[in-house]
């Protein structure tokens, strides 16, 4: 790798053995790529640890080194959501105490966040881009960004450039304010490798067909075809809601950093076809296909008939205009149902800053909270990672909390009726 | 007694039993489970594989062994999760690919060699034959200079 004067100097030493270790490990990862260098990074950060578990005591005693020698990003970060919300997702005394147990260096590791950048105490969210929480990068941005939904997020639908980097290599990129110039940063490594192609009589269901993209593709770049027909072109709102789910799903359930849908996304629009490798391959995606991914997925409730005793919606965080469909949904389907409230304890997530918006625009939150649904900012992957809250029957309509805990996956309108009736759609 | 010729991203000599994920290894949910239960109890003795989707791994034990695998999957805090295991003492020994190395695990393997003084051994490019030749249990050895052998 060509490392500038300044850059040699750092990783001899000349700086002190904080940055000097920090240089150390972009520099081993970038080379691990074949990187050519150095590219200087032209927009804020997103990292993904947002938790403190006791376990991960390394990366505490790494933040401690690099505050120690005085070192903070150039721009404020933010980062994923918190793992816990007591006031507004219901857990039990003794899930309280294990959540309080697993993650309690929470609070000094956010002392430590805010010591080497972090933007606010509302900056805990998972969908910073969106225009709410605005830390949205512009088109050809270079970035260090980690949490895999945001990567493939700012990478796809904005056209920003970030490879998808892990916690720890995030934060260093960052407070050195360089990234090494490999893979999606470079034209080369944004060439899609796959041609998608969606042959489904209706829209999929953005979740699992992000399953199904991920599964088969894994870190290689998709160009999908046929969305447009039911998305319109270019990127509206309700496309980037789309967008976000799907791209989400492709890379928890495989390791999507960066999709092309033609007609829609930036460099699709620009580029078209000509975006595809000589040597691209083809996967056909129809209602068959579908069918067959969303049925792989196991059950691991103890009593697979259980009736559900929570809801997550919302991983990745709600947008305000999800936040707003899923408000009218859950009353009309109460009503429907005949009965004052929902049947299952339903949560909403979303960041800080969407859920104020959400608060002042009308009776919408009255009318939601009055279904007996609550609104949360945490994590709900973490909450889930509590061994207690991993032993109940809880459902979701998110396809990575369920790669990542025991909660089940049913589309929209199943858990729609499954949160109104109490029962899973099976028993009838 | 069958030889494979790859790339050392992390050198190191290294013999043990060999585990084989044919599908992508997704580093946080399969590690997931230990590092809580580790958090809960302050210590954990081994690693045991919690990821529900991958079908050759989950239950199996992590810990010691050579992890044969394509590439990993998955969150980004998948590299934070590898340098956690291997503080922990419950990685395993090394990570053999048969693709080119992921960002998440080449993130993890440095960041717990440069910050945590602990190596997990990396090798990849070893190529499709490699996975589909290497069987779970059987006795493999890795070579500094990247040479993977198949013992018996």
């Amino acid at each position: 790798m060509q490392l500038t004067t300044e850059e040699q100097a750092i990783l001899s030493g000349s700086k002190g053995p904080a940055l000097q270790k920090a240089m150390r490990s972009v520099v081993a990862f970038g080379e691990t790529f074949g990187a050519t260098g150095l590219v200087r990074i032209t927009g804020p950060g997103h990292l993904v640890t947002s938790f403190g578990a006791s376990m991960i005591g390394p990366h505490y005693r790494m933040m401690e080194e690099l505050i120690g020698a005085g070192l903070h990003t150039p721009w404020p970060f933010t980062v994923d959501p918190r793992p816990a919300d007591f006031k507004n997702v219901p857990s039990s005394l003794p899930e309280k105490l294990v959540t309080r147990l697993v993650y309690s260096r929470q609070r000094p590791y956010e002392a430590q966040l805010a010591r080497v950048g972090l933007r606010n105490a509302d900056a805990f969210t998972c969908t910073c881009y969106l225009p709410e929480v605005g830390n949205r990068p512009k088109f050809g941005d270079v970035l260090a960004w980690s949490e895999s939904s945001a990567v493939v997020f700012a990478n796809s639908v904005i056209g920003a450039r970030t490879n998808r980097n892990s916690g720890g290599i995030d934060l260093l990129c960052n407070l050195l304010g360089k990234a090494p110039l490999f893979g999606l940063l470079t034209d080369e490594g944004r060439r899609a490798d796959w041609l998608v192609e969606v042959r489904t009589t209706s829209l999929p269901n953005a979740q699992v067909l992000g399953s199904a993209i991920g599964m088969r593709v894994m870190e290689d770049v998709p160009y999908i075809v046929g969305l447009d027909q039911w998305l319109g072109s270019g990127v509206n709102d309700a496309a980037a809601d789309y967008l976000k789910d799907m791209g989400a799903a492709s890379a928890s359930n495989g390791a999507v950093g960066l999709y092309h849908v033609e007609g829609m996304t930036p460099e699709a629009v620009k580029i078209g076809r000509g975006l595809l490798r000589r040597e691209y391959r083809t996967y056909v995606v129809d209602d068959a296909e579908l069918e067959r991914v969303a049925a792989s997925y196991p059950v691991l409730w103890r009593e697979p008939g259980a009736r559900p005793s929570l809801c997550f919606v919302g991983c990745p965080h709600l947008s305000l205009g999800q936040l707003h469909q899923w408000t009218e949904a859950i009353v009309q389907a109460v009503r429907q149902y005949g009965r004052p409230r929902l049947a299952v304890p339903t949560v909403l997530c979303a960041a800080p800053d969407v859920l104020r918006a959400f608060r002042a625009s009308g009776s919408a939150e009255a009318r939601l909270l009055a279904t007996g649904a609550r609104l949360t900012s945490l994590c709900p992957l973490m909450f889930m990672n509590n061994p207690l809250s991993a032993r109940r029957p809880v459902v979701t309509n998110s396809n990575k909390l369920r790669t990542y805990s025991t909660a089940r996956f049913y589309p929209d309108e199943e858990l729609l009726a499954i949160i109104s009736s109490g029962r899973l759609q099976e028993e009838g | 007694m069958k030889t494979f010729k790859g790339r050392p991203v992390l050198p190191g000599s290294v013999r043990g039993p060999a585990l084989v994920s044919r599908q992508g290894f997704n580093t946080l949910a399969s590690f997931q489970k230990s590092v809580i239960a580790g958090s809960l109890t302050g210590r954990a003795k081994r690693a045991v594989c919690s990821d529900q989707d991958n079908r050759d791994l989950f239950g199996k034990v992590l810990t010691g062994t050579i992890l044969c695998l394509p590439q990993t999957i998955g969150s980004t805090s998948g590299g934070l999760v590898l340098e956690t295991v291997a503080a922990m003492g419950i990685a395993p020994a090394a990570m053999l690919f048969s693709q080119s190395i992921d960002s998440l695990a080449a993130s993890g393997v440095v960041l717990a060699d440069v910050w945590v003084g602990k190596r997990i051994v990396a090798v990849d490019r070893l190529g499709d034959e490699f996975l589909q030749t290497v069987r779970e249990g059987q006795q493999v050895e890795v070579g500094e200079d990247g040479t993977v052998t198949l013992l018996d």
